[in-house]
């Protein structure tokens, strides 16, 4: 069986042959070379805008301005998007436990399924605003009351990314865990968790995005005092009026959203998706 | 048509209990109701001897795949009975079914820990499975990185992991390259004989059927009935090119594509 071992190894070698990588800065530039270039052309727009004068320039002002206000204040907004930071961070903790617990729930039974799963969807196309009023009524101008909104808000997201996990399981493998005698807990931990993994990452993905919007417009409604906070600031800024801040703080609020969906969600669903084969390799770097 | 027979398998086997490992006796299954109902298997009966290598063919709509997934437990039959005398079945499919995150070793690991074994035996058992199928240098990568013949030998040595008597077999070299198809078939004739398993394999390749199987079984399409058996005596290791597996497998053939024809015909 010399030949055959000799002649399969051979084989082996052949299909496996990889081109080799590029270098790792090579491959840090070429992914940061586009989006420099979209924040780049992005303000050359709003600079044109200022330039032809479509609104005086103390309501718009120019992109330098507002960076100066920005960069004078580094230390006030470093403070406020640590309190906004937190809020979402714990928020969004609360809605990921709450909308797995139900999205596994969901998962493990077909009535609750056809019962409680168009309502999931449902929640998640109401606007967060509108739960503001009720969640003002139950918590008060408190930051229960924000905190609820975010959870209401993001919890679906993480409920459904769920569910379309375990549902888009390929039958092949449900057959094959069957197979192998995978039965209850051991087949949810061992197969149906990590098949819905990167779904699951994706409701996560959008959970985040709809918390981090519920918490800004819960910022700007209800304010606590002593309190600084991004929303806060925004609506501060407008009424004083200090222009440039509320553009800086806008720029602020723009900048986390980027970056936390980028290097948080964006990082760990490549990763995953890597993982999993779901992407070429060589593409994921 | 049907015909009750069964042939002593090429190696010795233990004396005790009947000799059939997997029994259909007039076995049928329907899909659907009443009016648009599919007779995918009509009264099939088949004996599967202890250690032998069947094989099953036929056109499209023949119910291979079906009577499988009964002998697999994974489906009841509508009628007849289906009897299989092993400690269980593990079932091979055209797709290796590897689970994605897992490794090379994951997956066999995953086999083993799902049936009992004590941590501190798996390891070694992954490693004897992995060199069985010659894949022990490629334990840590995962499935995505290997080519699709290094993925069915993960998803046979898996099989093999569940220590099952009977392993069936879905078409698991359909989507091969006929080079990796005909290693595998070295491969699989080799642990076949070293293990004494009873293999049924599903195959539409007749060359592929007769290559491999002690037993070539012909089925008809709508409703799913056996034509004809033909034994296979040549003998091992054979080669798909040599001239006496080329000859049954044109009888066969010859055979399989009178059956298609008589689908075609409007007056049928």
């Amino acid at each position: 069986m010399a030949t055959l071992e000799a002649e399969l190894a051979g084989l082996d070698a052949l299909e496996l042959a990889v081109p080799p990588r590029r270098s790792r800065a090579s491959r840090i530039w070429s992914a940061t070379w586009p989006k420099l270039g979209a924040a780049a052309i992005a303000l050359l727009f709003w600079q044109i805008v200022v330039w032809s004068g479509w609104k005086p320039e103390f309501l718009l002002p120019a992109p330098a301005t507002v960076f100066k206000a920005l960069f004078t204040n580094l230390g006030d907004y470093v403070s406020a998007s640590a309190t906004t930071l937190q809020r979402a961070v714990i928020g969004f903790a609360i809605a990921v436990v709450i909308g797995t617990f139900i999205g596994a729930v969901v998962t493990r039974s077909r009535v609750l399924r056809s019962a409680v799963g168009s309502m999931v969807t449902g929640l998640m196309t109401m606007p967060s605003i509108a739960w503001f009023p009720m969640a003002i009524v139950l918590f008060g101008l408190k930051e229960s009351a924000i905190l609820f909104v975010i959870v209401i808000g993001a919890a679906p997201s993480v409920a459904n990314g769920f569910i379309a996990g375990v549902d888009n399981t390929p039958p092949v493998l449900i057959r094959a865990a069957h197979m192998l005698g995978a039965k209850g807990w051991t087949n949810f931990r061992h197969v149906v968790l990590p098949a819905a993994l990167p779904t699951y990452i994706g409701g996560l993905k959008q959970g985040w995005a709809f918390a981090w919007r519920s918490l800004l417009a819960g910022e700007l409604l209800v304010q606590i005092a002593g309190k600084s906070s991004l929303g806060r600031d925004l609506d501060t800024a407008r009424q004083l009026p200090d222009f440039p801040a509320m553009y800086a703080t806008m720029v602020v609020i723009f900048v986390i959203g980027v970056l936390v969906d980028s290097l948080v969600f964006g990082k760990a669903e490549r990763a995953i998706r890597k993982r999993y084969g779901l992407i070429d390799a060589a593409a994921a770097d | 048509m049907t015909q009750m027979q069964t042939h002593p398998p090429d190696q010795a086997i233990e004396e005790d209990g009947p000799p059939q490992a997997v029994s259909l006796d007039a076995v049928s299954k329907v899909f659907g109701h009443a009016g648009d109902a599919t007779h995918a298997l009509d009264r099939v009966t088949l004996d599967v001897a202890r250690g032998e290598f069947v094989c099953l063919i036929g056109a499209s709509g023949c119910g291979k795949s079906t009577l499988l997934n009964l002998v697999a437990g994974l489906d009841q039959p509508t009628s007849g009975t289906v009897m299989v005398r092993a400690n269980r079945t593990s079932l091979m499919f055209q797709e290796s079914a590897l689970f994605p995150w897992l490794t090379v070793r994951g997956n066999v690991e995953l086999a083993l820990r799902l049936d009992g074994v004590p941590k501190s035996q798996r390891r070694g058992r992954v490693h004897e499975l992995l060199e069985l199928v010659h894949l022990e240098d490629f334990a840590d990568k995962r499935p995505h990185e290997l080519s699709g013949g290094m993925r069915q030998r993960t998803a046979l040595a898996r099989a093999l992991a569940q220590e099952s008597d009977v392993l069936l077999m879905d078409e698991p070299f359909g989507a091969l390259d006929a080079m990796t198809r005909d290693l595998l078939h070295d491969e699989l004739e080799a642990l076949w004989t070293r293990t004494g398993l009873t293999v049924l394999f599903v195959t539409h390749n007749v060359r592929e059927a007769v290559r491999l199987g002690n037993r070539v079984v012909l089925l008809t399409s709508r409703p799913g009935r056996i034509a004809e058996e033909y034994p296979v005596d040549s003998g091992r290791p054979r080669r798909i090119d040599s001239s006496q597996v080329a000859e049954l497998a044109a009888t066969i053939t010859d055979r399989l594509r009178e059956e298609v024809r008589r689908h075609g015909d409007p007056r049928s």
